[in-house]
């Protein structure tokens, strides 16, 4: 096989120069320059030879559509002393000679590769300052940390009754996977108390490409003041809806979550439909904050936004909510409505 | 062919220079008065667009704070020597050059020398090879010039996309093989008017806040709706083609955008030689001169045989040197179009002044195919490749790989069946965490691939298979070993890195080789963007099935999304290397790592 392989190849005589058997051949000396030096070799392809267009068909002659011209043939001291085939030119062959070799092997660096200083401009900078210079690059492209502040709705709501008001902020300070991460929201009707308002600071941490795992304190503001340890979970689900869940565990023993989803829909790359759900949830009756065991409360909402700015769009939509279960039937013992239809006008936005 | 000295100007002798604008047209907006927040610690003059020409051996280059404005953007800048892009370098292969870099901005900076074979002490990366100078200090470069081409040169901080580059051109020792009438650069850039730590910031808390082609409800794109639902299902979008672009850049030619109408003179029947050098920070372009072939003669500076094309897409740092023969008409457009299709940058050749050339309009924008999900059921030409590939989880043939590819094949598929992070496929060094959102399943090469977007535009497209070096290299050994890299990342929490860890975990742990090894670099993509990777200090030859002796050389590397590519290193530059991706935010965002060739021997200070 080789021997016809030989037959077919014309083989032009090659200066030993012309390879680079000196393993050690100086560090100093450029490829360019050598390859300078090779340029009136005479296994250069003629210059006349020069391919015109591409091959439209990648399926039958390679990957070249190239004239050949004569290859190198190998010195026998050259790799293991094997024929080389990949000198084969690739014109009416289906595969590279190069892909019929046995697989290079992986494997660590030679020893070699270990010797030596650790930082080799240390010696040349100065040690000091090539630490600090280091230091410094690496927080630098490593993705240094960042503050985030979003309100995702800050709203007037037009209902029945009294109209109110809502916030629901969150942001955070850190890096990748570890952050400080902190959420307010809260609710009232003008002229009165706020009807709730909390705000909570966590540890954020990711685990894994969607998901952070976060855990911190909440302090309620309003009504009885309350402080809970909080656990949840926040991140991306599939089907992109944004999702944050989280269980309280407050100071009296109580034990609540609440489960959030949003989605955002573009109608247009400004205008946007963002639907969102809200599930509260109760372990036991709370007689004191009228919430019943099991389901407490649910919302659901439909927001539109144009965003006028990335950061910058405000928004109208409607609202609904309602009390559930045991949760209702204190609202109704203390004669307020089980459900409420919110009209609402705000704006979303982040820094 | 004469040396030009700073005070002549370009040399006119067979050789024009146009990379300052022809005329006195740049000097409109020098005399505007400069807007009232662009004057804080960027209260620098107005920069001016171009690059004079720096020659000789004896060089000063100085960085300031600057404002730019084209069209009706305006912000901060950085310039060298005053201009944007700051000067062109013309040097002579053989001679020695030193250079006196001086900061005059607020800001640490830095020279590297893109493609430049130098002692790495004179590098220009900070933290590296060098400590950042900082305002009101001086660097002194020393080296000697031992190659010929086109290269480039860019600051290694974030002063890079502020204007912070400019180009370089050594003349052969030994003549040019290349006889043409005109010689010109065509710098290509991506100017914004925000400060790329807002950019940075922006893209790390934002859902891809620069992208305004995404699909919506009323979008043209050729998707259905299972398709449409299989990629939200993924977390991840068809569209993420560019994470910055058009809605905040200007595509420059030259420090010109396609208001300011740059020119390039020729007269018919004339050899032109263009030197593309893209110095943009995120942006791969798609270059045509419609009703003009091009014969590419030189990659990354380097000769190659050669190749009539209609068009090839330029990644970050990459150059492509062609010669054009316009005859004809009195105007040709060079187009630069932004991959995502969000923009482009203009110039033209022009046959007398003011000469106006038909400008194509923006091709739709493209979409991510399954191959570039790395699931690319397409020929490898490798059959041990193809045997390994789990026809199992297909449920039939060939996907198509053209820029519509999503459509047919994908409905089809069992998605459910099938993880986009399998990370049982990955090898053991690769760390699997957070900052790895997908693992491509059938990582082929995709060498012979034109780029996103340019599978079936109807005309000649290059791709790195068509590249063949035009002299013999030097190392004809086949490598000894052979070094995987995974290109891994998060776009949800834009997090980049190789092999899953981002350069902060990986400070002690570089990329070792030893002295002269021959190493063959295997680079996997497992995320849905093609990424340039720039190794420093080096040339590698593209493993792409060109003639023994004859890989091309490169210095950056475009590796295609969901793909792989390999390359063949001799690693004969002993010292601490920089190796990273050059899109400027995803090297930021940790994609970076130092490459060491020890021992440290021979000549390297």
């Amino acid at each position: 096989m080789r021997g016809a392989m030989l037959i077919l190849l014309p083989l032009v005589a090659i200066p030993s120069t012309a390879l680079a058997q000196d393993h050690d051949h100086s560090p100093a000396a450029s490829p360019v320059a050598e390859a300078d030096a090779q340029a009136k070799k005479p296994e250069q392809c003629p210059a006349d030879l020069q391919p015109t267009g591409q091959p439209t068909d990648h399926s039958a002659h390679g990957a070249m559509a190239m004239p050949t011209c004569p290859a190198a043939a190998p010195a026998e001291e050259l790799d293991d002393g094997s024929m080389d085939h990949s000198t084969m030119e690739r014109s009416g062959m289906d595969h590279g000679a190069m892909e019929r070799h046995a697989p290079i092997p992986q494997g660590p660096p030679p020893p070699r590769a270990f010797e030596g200083p650790a930082h080799a401009a240390d010696a040349f900078v100065g040690a000091d300052r090539m630490a600090a210079s280091r230091a410094s690059v690496v927080r630098e492209v490593s993705g240094m940390p960042v503050f985030w502040f979003q309100a995702d709705r800050a709203e007037y709501r037009a209902r029945g009754g009294s109209d109110g008001y809502l916030w629901d902020v969150q942001g955070y300070y850190g890096g990748d996977i570890d952050k400080f991460w902190f959420k307010s929201e809260g609710e009232g009707s003008f002229g009165e108390k706020p009807e709730s308002a909390e705000v909570q600071g966590l540890w954020s941490h990711a685990i894994g490409p969607w998901w952070d795992l976060q855990a911190g304190v909440r302090q309620d503001l309003t009504g009885p003041a309350r402080t809970h340890a909080v656990i949840g979970i926040q991140g991306l689900a599939p089907y992109m809806f944004e999702v944050d869940a989280a269980a309280f565990l407050s100071t009296e023993g109580d034990l609540t979550a609440r489960v959030e989803a949003e989605l955002d829909q573009r109608i247009t790359q400004r205008l946007i439909l963002q639907p969102r759900a809200e599930f509260n949830l109760a372990a036991q009756d709370i007689p004191e904050l009228g919430i019943g065991a099991g389901l407490d409360s649910v919302e659901l909402g439909v927001r539109l936004r144009y965003e006028f700015a990335r950061e910058f769009a405000p928004y109208v939509g409607i609202e609904q909510e309602w009390k559930i279960g045991g949760s209702a039937d204190y609202a109704r013992l203390a004669g307020e409505d089980t459900s409420l239809t919110n009209y609402v006008v705000g704006v979303r936005f982040w820094f | 062919m004469s040396i030009t000295s700073l005070t002549d100007g370009p040399a006119l002798d067979r050789r024009k220079f146009l990379t300052r604008t022809a005329g006195a047209a740049s000097l409109i907006g020098l005399g505007q008065a400069m807007p009232a927040w662009a004057r804080g610690d960027h209260a620098g003059t107005l920069a001016r667009r171009g690059s004079d020409v720096l020659a000789g051996e004896r060089l000063t280059m100085t960085v300031a704070d600057a404002a730019f404005a084209t069209g009706d953007r305006s912000g901060p800048a950085v310039t060298v020597n005053g201009t944007l892009p700051g000067p062109l370098l013309r040097l002579t292969e053989g001679q020695n050059l030193v250079v006196d870099l001086v900061n005059n901005s607020s800001m640490g900076t830095s020279i590297h020398w893109h493609g430049l074979l130098v002692p790495f002490l004179m590098d220009g990366v900070p933290g590296v090879t060098m400590a950042a100078v900082e305002p009101g200090e001086r660097f002194r470069y020393e080296f000697p010039i031992r190659q010929a081409g086109t290269y480039w040169w860019h600051a290694h901080t974030l002063q890079e996309p502020m204007g912070h580059y400019g180009p370089i051109i050594i003349d052969p020792a030994d003549g040019d093989p290349h006889q043409v009438d005109r010689d010109y650069v065509v710098l290509l850039s991506d100017w914004s008017p925000m400060h790329p730590h807002a950019i940075m910031k922006k893209l790390k808390v934002g859902e891809a806040p620069f992208n305004f082609q995404k699909t919506t409800a009323t979008d043209d794109y050729p998707l259905t709706g299972a398709e449409r639902r299989m990629w939200a299902r993924m977390r991840m979008m068809p569209t993420d083609i560019s994470d910055v672009s058009a809605p905040l850049y200007t595509y420059l030619v030259n420090g010109h955008g396609p208001e300011d109408a740059l020119e390039f003179a020729f007269t018919p029947g004339e050899r032109v030689r263009l030197r593309f050098i893209n110095a943009s920070a995120m942006t791969f372009f798609n270059l045509r001169i419609p009703g003009l072939p091009m014969k590419v003669i030189a990659a990354d500076g380097q000769d190659v045989r050669p190749v009539e094309t209609d068009e090839f897409q330029i990644g970050n740092a990459e150059t492509y040197d062609v010669i054009v023969e316009p005859t004809g008409a009195d105007a040709y457009a060079i187009v630069a179009e932004a991959m995502d299709r969000s923009g482009m940058g203009v110039a033209t050749l022009v046959s007398r002044p003011g000469a106006q050339a038909q400008v194509p309009p923006m091709r739709d924008p493209p979409l991510l195919t399954m191959a570039d999900m790395g699931m690319n059921h397409g020929s490898t030409g490798n059959a041990a490749v193809e045997g390994a590939m789990d026809h199992s989880a297909m449920s039939h043939g060939a996907t198509p790989t053209t820029s519509h590819a999503a459509s047919g094949g994908m409905e089809a598929m069992d998605m459910g069946a099938m993880s986009m992070r399998d990370t049982s496929l990955l090898p053991p060094s690769v760390t699997v965490g957070p900052g790895l959102d997908m693992v491509a399943m059938n990582p082929v090469d995709r060498m012979g691939d034109p780029g996103i977007g340019l599978a079936d535009v109807g005309h000649r497209v290059l791709d790195y298979k068509q590249l063949v070096a035009a002299r013999m290299n030097p190392d004809m050994r086949r490598p000894t070993r052979m070094k995987e890299i995974h290109l891994t990342g998060n776009m949800e929490r834009y997090m980049w890195s190789f092999d899953g860890q981002k350069f902060s975990a990986v400070t002690d742990d570089p990329i070792r080789f030893a002295l002269n090894e021959r190493v063959r670099v295997k680079l996997v993509n497992d995320t849905m963007m093609a990424h340039p990777i720039h190794l420093h200090g080096h040339f590698f030859e593209l493993v792409n099935g060109a003639p023994h002796g004859h890989q091309p050389l490169k210095h950056t590397l475009v590796v295609q999304p969901g793909g792989s590519a390999q390359f063949d290193l001799t690693a004969n530059a002993p010292g601490d290397w920089a190796f990273h991706c050059h899109l400027i935010y995803h090297m930021h965002s940790g994609m970076f790592q130092v490459v060491t060739v020890r021992p440290l021997q021979g000549e390297i200070g």
